[in-house]
């Protein structure tokens, strides 16, 4: 039996998975972090993987990392740094160096240190550990390949296919670290491999020696105990961004009673949207890839005037393909959300990483005075709400919706308590069988409060009706060039769009609401990083504030207010100030410091704490 | 029900130029959607940009002019979200084959039921005279002060090449075919291509004259009729025939050609090649008009909601949070 070993018990645990990008590291994390979300605890992940499908075996630029963050308490990201790396070969160890804290548990497979791999990563000396002044930290060399191999000599498998398994030896060795009993585990791998009935016993093998192999070691490491949150009641189930946005859409669509259609094209990382909703079938979603971009967002028009909630997924490229469409959507008031998740441009960019480098693309790419409502998501779990949102305010308001999320918060999962959708809002459109004005109907008359048109869906008798990208007349509908007629469209279309901000909720200011003498502004994915410092300054007895905006076009209400409520003001985020000049073009007289990164990587929370503080103490 | 023509008209101005082709062709559309019996409101007519892209607005039906070269893109979202409604897509040379090219192509592999009105008059007319991707080589036009050095596209080729189940050809001076043939693309399950030979009276004036003036026509052209001799000339006296691998045109009764050897139309035929060859015939060959190829094959807006129905029929899944709960899910407890 094992050695008494020293067990901490921590609030918060940083854990990397780490390795070949043909390793399976995606599939170690996704599980583990499964594993501590059904044990209660808050769960934050990042997966972190290379363009490449599959870089030369063993290059630092093949390295594909999973970060999960786990704590007994409300955990808001993947975290800064690693408590435990499992580094699979040595250019996983390189990559990660700067990545873990003081005392870091470092898990290898030792048998992937031979004299090449060294060469592979990198490295000059044959000590790769002395060579990056790895000094403190806790060392578990296992021969994790030759253990496995061993492991499943009995099985019958090929050494390739044996020595594949290695990912759910850490899995196993890492749950021991933990204490995580490993039945969850061993059903998740029974239905992934379910048509592999070998390869699942084999996996469920590996597993369990790794576990064995913890319990055996006599090692020195401590290890870990994290108390189970209390959570809000309910079922919980373990989600990422993208197929939040998914079933955003999927709930808005149920509760407008419309079909759900979504035009589409690949590209990363919006694609797992597309992979999502084509899967929908059993909810009667028509989600379909068609031959490019713009032909996704068209078909997705088409779709709109044929009376369906329709949308469209891209990321950023696919976004500037867009915009002609987008700009028609706008002309002919048709219903439409656009998702863009963002990632490292400009061009083709950074297309794996995470950046917030669209908002002004979203907000001025077009041609002519075309407004549109955007907004964007927080967090993993908000792409729900937004998206919702999103469809509620296309469809209430006959406009084009430009959803903004990112790499970061797409890929990122965390649990996610399954909502009860009949505490959602309803989503009632302005159908024409609403117009009750002694004027005949034509195709532009609006709702007089909200400036919204009516929707007069094909198909409905006496109805019939001809839109498109010409400008109308604001009474007939017809074709019109009339100078002062055209005054009043423009006019018309950004009215009905800033009369949404009486329609969405108030800016809300967390932290220290009445006093705080810096207020944090944010919009869109960095909510969690700003969150973590927020608390984190505050426990260290500043006055801090945190106003996330979720609402970018129009801006809520209140936000003048806000905004000049605090003395000093920073607004963070992952652009050169998009959003800060956004606002200053919003708010007179308003002028905030600004804090900006464009590293393609998510914000370093310690570097917000510090960077915060010195602006605080200026 | 019955419908007349009128019932499709708007009272919209036509601002087309007096004795522009696509007068004519509008009529027409008006004659074949009353000769198919389907309501106006059930009825939507899509189009790109381009003067043949305005026709929309002359209908009374729903209508949707959009952007340039996306109109094949939009009348598939129209048709695949509601496929009970019936689509049709006006467009140009430019719009449809230039800058819409790509979505026209994916149409018509797709094999999305709309139908497809593609007015070729081979100028770009409302930016005002430039060439066309239909154009002769070496035309003369203002962006081609000297003559093109580049060969046009022939749609059927386009079409065909693209997997295509149903393509027709008409001039616009002939409305009783070019009605009958638009009334026979729509009954067409899956897309259909109707290229109407069009006269731009203001920039391309006479360009289709070779083939449609009253004099020549006859001889120049042959209406191509299912199941029927491939027979042409002012009496009917000359027909196609096969020549080796090659078609030709014959007089019955001369070189030993008889009524026997001319070829029957057989629209109906899967192989494409002998359509093929009767869509590129020109020259000395009189032109085909009418139904050239007319093959059933599975629409993609029915496969789409049959795929849907079949997945519904094994899966008891109908709400999101019945979805949501037959996942990998835990509960919290009080």
């Amino acid at each position: 039996m094992a050695e008494q070993t020293k067990v901490v018990t921590l609030e918060k645990v940083v854990v990397r998975f780490s390795g070949d990008s043909g390793d399976g590291m995606q599939l170690t994390g996704t599980i583990f972090s499964y594993l501590s979300a059904i044990l209660g605890n808050d769960i934050s992940t990042f997966p972190d993987f290379p363009a490449e499908i599959r870089a030369p075996q063993g290059s630092l630029s093949g390295v594909s990392g999973f970060q999960v963050h786990l704590g007994s308490r409300k955990i808001f990201t993947p975290g800064d740094k690693a408590d435990v790396l499992v580094a699979m070969n040595p250019a996983a160890l390189k990559v990660n160096v700067n990545y873990l804290k003081p005392y870091a548990i470092v898990i290898v497979d030792i048998d992937s240190f031979q004299k090449s791999d060294l060469e592979k990563a990198q490295f000059t000396t044959d000590d790769p550990f002395t060579e990056l002044g790895l000094t403190g930290i806790q060392l578990v060399a296992a021969p994790i390949s030759t253990m496995v191999k061993n492991g499943l000599s009995e099985f019958g498998l090929d050494t390739k296919s044996a020595v594949r398994c290695k990912n759910m030896f850490a899995l196993g060795l890492v749950c021991w670290l933990f204490d995580r009993p490993l039945d969850e585990a061993m059903y998740k791998l029974q239905s992934k491999f379910a048509k592999k009935p070998p390869i699942a016993r084999a996996n469920i093998k590996a597993l369990s020696d790794g576990y064995n192999y913890g319990c055996n070691i006599h090692a020195s490491v401590s290890t870990y105990r994290i108390e189970s949150k209390k959570s809000a009641p309910g079922f919980y189930t373990d989600i990422n961004g993208n197929k939040a946005t998914s079933y955003g859409l999927i709930a808005a669509a149920e509760k407008a009673g419309l079909q759900l259609f979504l035009g589409s094209y690949p590209i990363t990382p919006a694609t797992d949207i597309l992979q999502e909703l084509a899967a929908r079938k059993e909810l009667g979603v028509k989600a379909l890839q068609f031959e490019d971009e713009i032909a996704g967002i068209c078909t997705a028009i088409g779709a709109a005037f044929a009376g369906s909630l329709a949308a469209t997924s891209t990321s950023g490229p696919g976004l500037a393909l867009k915009s002609e469409a987008i700009g028609l959507a706008v002309i002919a008031e048709l219903p439409l959300v656009v998702i863009d998740v963002q990632r490292g441009g400009p061009s083709t960019g950074l297309p794996t990483k995470s950046e917030q480098t669209d908002l002004l693309q979203a907000l001025y790419g077009r041609n002519g005075e075309s407004p549109v409502v955007v907004i964007a998501a927080s967090t993993p779990t908000d792409c729900f709400d937004a998206a919702f949102w999103a469809g509620k305010l296309a469809l209430e308001h006959m406009t084009p919706v430009i959803l903004l999320t990112d790499s970061f918060i797409a890929n990122g999962s965390s649990a996610w308590r399954i909502p009860n959708l009949e505490a959602y809002p309803e989503i009632k459109p302005k159908y024409v069988s609403e117009y009750k004005d002694e004027k005949p109907w034509k195709a532009y008359r609006r709702d007089p409060e909200t400036f919204v048109r009516y929707w007069a869906v094909p198909g409905t008798p006496g109805f019939a009706h001809r839109i498109g990208g010409l400008e109308k007349d604001y009474d007939t509908g017809s074709i019109s060039t009339e100078p002062l007629n055209h005054q009043k469209m423009v006019a018309t279309r950004q009215a009905k769009i800033d009369k949404i901000a009486g329609f969405i909720p108030e800016l809300e200011v967390l932290g220290d609401v009445r006093d705080a003498e810096l207020l944090l502004i944010g919009w869109g994915g960095t909510y969690g990083h700003l969150s973590e410092a927020l608390e984190i300054m505050r426990e260290n007895g500043k006055k801090v504030a945190l106003a996330h905006f979720r609402f970018i076009n129009p801006l809520p209400k209140n936000t003048a207010d806000v905004l000049h409520r605090y003395k000093k003001v920073v607004v963070a985020e992952q652009n050169s100030g998009q959003f800060a000049n956004y606002l200053r073009s919003k708010v007179p007289g308003f002028n905030p410091d600004k804090f900006n990164r464009i590293k393609g990587q998510p914000f370093v929370v310690a570097r917000l704490v510090e960077e915060f503080t010195k602006l605080l103490e200026a | 029900m019955k419908f007349q023509p009128k019932d499709f008209k708007s009272d919209q101005y036509v601002r087309w130029c007096p004795g522009c082709g696509d007068h004519a062709v509008l009529s027409c559309v008006h004659k074949a959607m009353a000769e198919q019996g389907v309501a106006p409101e059930n009825i939507a007519v899509i189009s790109g940009i381009g003067c043949s892209s305005r026709l929309p607005y002359y209908m009374n039906s729903y209508g949707f002019h959009t952007i340039h070269g996306r109109g094949a893109a939009i009348a598939t979202g129209v048709k695949t979200a509601n496929p009970a409604l019936n689509v049709w897509l006006m467009t140009g040379d430019g719009d449809c084959l230039a800058i819409g090219g790509n979505h026209f192509i994916h149409a018509v592999r797709r094999n999305v039921d709309i139908n497809i009105v593609l007015f070729n008059n081979k100028i770009y007319g409302l930016t005002k005279g430039q060439y066309s991707p239909t154009s002769d080589r070496g035309v003369i036009t203002k962006s081609s002060p000297f003559g093109t050095v580049e060969d046009p596209f022939v749609p059927a080729e386009l079409a065909l090449g693209a997997r295509g189940n149903f393509f027709a050809r008409v001039i616009d001076v002939d409305l009783k075919n070019t009605t009958d043939v638009l009334a026979a693309s729509a009954r067409h399950k899956g897309t259909s291509v109707v290229e109407v030979l069009v006269n731009c009276v203001i920039f391309n004036d006479g360009i289709h004259k070779r083939i449609t003036d009253k004099e020549f026509r006859s001889d120049r052209t042959i209406v191509l009729r299912h199941g029927e001799k491939m027979r042409f000339g002012r009496d009917n006296e000359k027909g196609i025939v096969l020549d080796g691998l090659r078609l030709k045109a014959v007089t019955i009764g001369q070189d030993g050609y008889t009524l026997e050897d001319v070829l029957v139309h057989d629209a109906h035929e899967t192989g494409v090649a002998l359509h093929l060859m009767l869509s590129l015939m020109g020259g000395d060959m009189p032109v085909a008009l009418g139904v050239i190829r007319d093959v059933e094959a599975p629409a993609y807006d029915e496969c789409v909601e049959r795929q849907i129905a079949s997945v519904r029929s094994g899966n008891p899944v109908r709400t999101l949070h019945d979805l949501l709960m037959t996942g990998e899910v835990w509960e919290v407890k009080e």
